[in-house]
């Protein structure tokens, strides 16, 4: 199959790893991955701090680029929850219906990574490696927007090698929120302490997810208490085989 | 194409906002100051992280005993959303029915005019003393103070309220107005407040509510006023409701002579039968239990039983201007329940007061801005994080997040509607909107973006970003810029093979 990457501003820039590792699983899987030069980004950061004025051409951009594709791709929860639930929206608030339709039919078409593999692909199993503990954080946008259900942890639980442990009270916010961590930071850090004592009982080598900005997030508090404990996306975990592991940066 | 927008801008000269100076709506301080002093709070948090994680539990239990209970949130949903659609008829309705059942009603547009009309009501019975319903809608209004400068001392009879009263306090929850309080907290307001109180009282909780007890009886005995909100209205025969666990709201509404209900103009229901949805929804989304102990339903006046004196006051303080905005007007479905903070990470850990309304957690989030125009309370709509827990309790269905989002972009609208000059996040905003509309520029600044590894140090992250970013590096490390963003990685390796279709 054809599928168009939606790579997301935070991994493009970022993240690279993220989108590489979504390219390699797929292309393994033995589908075609194009990346569409001219795209930028979803404009959930604008929607969610009130800028939708300033979301509007983003909305129209992701509209432009990906309209011509079946199925779109993107290794974030929260990007995908505001394609398919804030676009049409933002076109139709600013009296663009004629986008606003054209965001609805493209939003049936963009799919967070586990909905393409296990709805669209119809795979459990990708053959991947990870020979470590690893905890799973199943973030909001995944879990509630998109509801993804428990789609991330069958493809982990096929994954060999891993020793996937229960993160406690794993459906409660991390506190990252988007800019809600910079104009909350006191109730953000403390919602994130919460999260690390839960991540740290697991004693997993890996907490891991499907959103990058979570991951960022979470990541960065361990790393500032130097717990060693550290991040890994889902597609980096999906990426790797017994024969051709993924190298996860410390 | 409507290039101005879809936000309302200004205030409509029909739908006056709930005013200043008067009732609880307004903090004097943002969501963000607020918050910090009560996060510093390891006795507050402790007290909410522990009664929250409780009712949660118990509320998540009794909730998965109902099969149905998809379809009763949709009926509830659906039920608020026709009555909202016909409010003036159903209100109309209801002021026949009232009336012709030997009541009076009042139409309050705001809390002056409620208060004032309350005020009136008690002194022409001559008592300088009135004992309360636990009611949201009089303490938005600040009836309290409004009837102590009228020279009437109002009692509050639920437990949880009097010990708010009693403590010089603010309510910090709407279910469980006193959760920032543990019972030795209590002791002491008890021991230091109450009249007569047992001087060997001890911090047992039956001890405490006896002590409760035996203070309330006297003036259930010698009120001869009575104050409450209601729960429900019903237009097609004029009922009104309070639904409580304690029975104090019943000795109220039927010892004495007068009985005042102030009630918010959405609390109604069309039809007998519609209570049928929310008498399942109320009790299991707010107190855990299948069936709250106690509901008490009066029409009008009858003759030598109970209150032989009933008024009604219809309080608007807000609401019409909410129900102008097409998207925050779900707010006014809320039953408050108030299941939404229950579940509120963002609650559980700041505490009620932080909001600054008598309308806390994500319900006050939207419901506080609506009621008194967003720029009272810009900061509100922000205390989120957008988790939408609160969206999946809810037993009417509000989506909180989305008018959360939808209130955001009114307070910006409005903001820059109003400002000449745009600051710093309005133009670091449009600044990354203009970046971002356009492929090239958004390149060009991913590769400005570079330099940042410096800020790295040697190590692998930034320990300290300058402001505004450094709020971020406060708490977190930020990650380290790679050295290659994905899109040159593709154009380098599949030789710039973008991808058609």
């Amino acid at each position: 199959m054809r599928i168009a990457l939606f790579a997301t501003c935070l991994a493009d820039t970022m993240f690279p790893d993220v989108a590489k590792a979504t390219v390699r699983l797929l292309e393994r899987l033995g589908h075609e991955v194009v990346f569409p030069l001219e795209q930028t980004c979803c404009g959930q950061m604008h929607v969610n701090t009130g800028y939708q004025r300033e979301a509007l051409p983003l909305v129209r951009r992701y509209v432009d680029v990906f309209e011509p594709f079946d199925a779109i791709v993107a290794p974030s929860g929260s990007c995908v929850g505001s394609i398919r639930h804030q676009h049409a929206t933002v076109a139709r608030n600013f009296g663009d219906d004629a986008v606003a339709e054209r965001a609805e039919a493209l939003a049936a078409r963009s799919f967070e990574l586990s909905e393409l593999l296990v709805d669209v692909l119809g795979v459990v199993d990708v053959d991947a490696h990870f020979p470590h503990r690893v905890t799973y954080h199943p973030t909001c946008h995944s879990l509630r927007m998109l509801r993804v259900g428990d789609r991330p942890l069958q493809l982990l639980r096929a994954v060999a090698g891993i020793d996937l442990v229960e993160l406690p009270a794993a459906d409660e916010c991390c506190g990252f929120g988007g800019t809600f961590a910079m104009k909350n930071a006191d109730t953000s850090t403390a919602m994130l302490a919460d999260k690390m004592h839960n991540v740290l009982a697991t004693h997993a080598e890996f907490c891991s997810a499907s959103d990058s900005s979570c991951l960022m997030h979470i990541g960065g508090g361990l790393s500032r208490l130097r717990t060693g404990v550290r991040t890994v996306h889902l597609a980096q975990i999906l990426a790797g085989t017994e024969n051709q592991p993924w190298e996860v940066p410390a | 194409m409507n290039e101005s927008g879809p936000f309302h801008l200004g205030e409509d000269p029909m739908t006056p906002p709930a005013p200043r100076g008067v009732g609880h709506l307004r903090g004097d301080e943002s969501f963000q100051t607020a918050a910090r002093l009560a996060l510093a709070n390891s006795q507050l948090r402790r007290n909410i992280g522990k009664a929250t994680g409780t009712i949660r539990a118990k509320r998540a239990d009794v909730v998965g005993e109902v099969d149905d209970w998809e379809e009763l949130r949709e009926a509830g949903r659906a039920l608020k959303a026709s009555t909202m659609a016909r409010l003036p008829e159903l209100l109309t309705q209801l002021e026949d029915q009232v009336t012709a059942a030997g009541g009076t009603v009042h139409w309050a547009r705001d809390a002056v005019e409620a208060n004032t009309i309350v005020a009136d009501v008690v002194r022409a019975t001559g008592s300088d003393e009135v004992v309360k319903v636990k009611s949201m809608a009089t303490q938005e209004i600040g009836l309290n103070e409004a009837l102590a400068d009228a020279g009437i001392t109002a009692i509050e009879t639920d437990l949880a309220e009097l010990i708010v009263q009693l403590g010089d306090d603010a309510p910090s929850h709407i279910l469980v107005p006193a959760i920032h309080r543990n019972r030795a907290e209590i002791r002491e307001i008890f021991l230091r407040k109450m009249p007569g109180v047992d001087a060997d009282l001890t911090d047992e909780p039956r001890r405490l509510a006896m002590a409760a007890r035996a203070h309330l009886r006297r003036k259930f005995l010698s009120a001869r006023v009575g104050v409450s909100g209601a729960n429900f209205a019903v237009a097609e025969t004029g009922t009104l409701s309070v639904v409580e666990s304690e029975g104090n709201g019943r000795m109220c509404l039927t010892l004495p002579e007068t009985l005042i209900t102030v009630m918010g103009i959405e609390k109604l229901v069309p039809t007998w039968q519609d209570l049928e949805v929310f008498l399942q929804l109320l009790p299991r989304s707010s107190t855990g239990e299948r069936m709250n102990p106690y509901t008490s339903m009066w029409t009008g006046v009858h003759p030598g039983d109970g209150p032989q004196e009933v008024h009604l006051v219809l309080l608007d303080n807000g609401r019409t201007a909410a129900l102008a905005d097409e998207v925050g007007r779900q707010a006014l479905h809320c039953i408050r329940c108030s299941a939404c903070l229950n579940v509120c990470p963002v609650y559980e850990r700041t505490g009620g007061h932080a909001y600054g309304s008598v309308y806390p957690g994500p319900i006050g989030a939207i419901l506080s801005p609506l009621l008194t125009g967003v720029e009272d309370n810009a900061s509100l709509p922000f205390a989120s994080s957008l988790c939408g827990a609160c969206y999946d309790v809810c037993p009417v269905k509000i989506n909180i997040p989305e008018v959360l989002v939808h209130l955001r972009a009114r307070h910006v609208e409005e903001r820059r509607a109003t400002r000449i000059v745009p600051n710093a996040e309005e133009l670091a905003m449009a600044a990354a909107g203009w970046v971002m509309a356009d492929p090239r520029r958004y390149a060009a600044a991913q590769r400005a973006a570079r330099p940042g590894r410096i800020l790295a140090g040697g190590r692998d992250r930034i320990r300290a970003l300058p402001p505004p970013l450094s709020a971020w590096t406060a708490s977190r490390d930020a990650p380290k810029p790679p050295t290659e963003t994905f899109r040159d990685w593709w154009v380098r390796t599949r030789g710039g093979a973008g991808g058609t279709a």
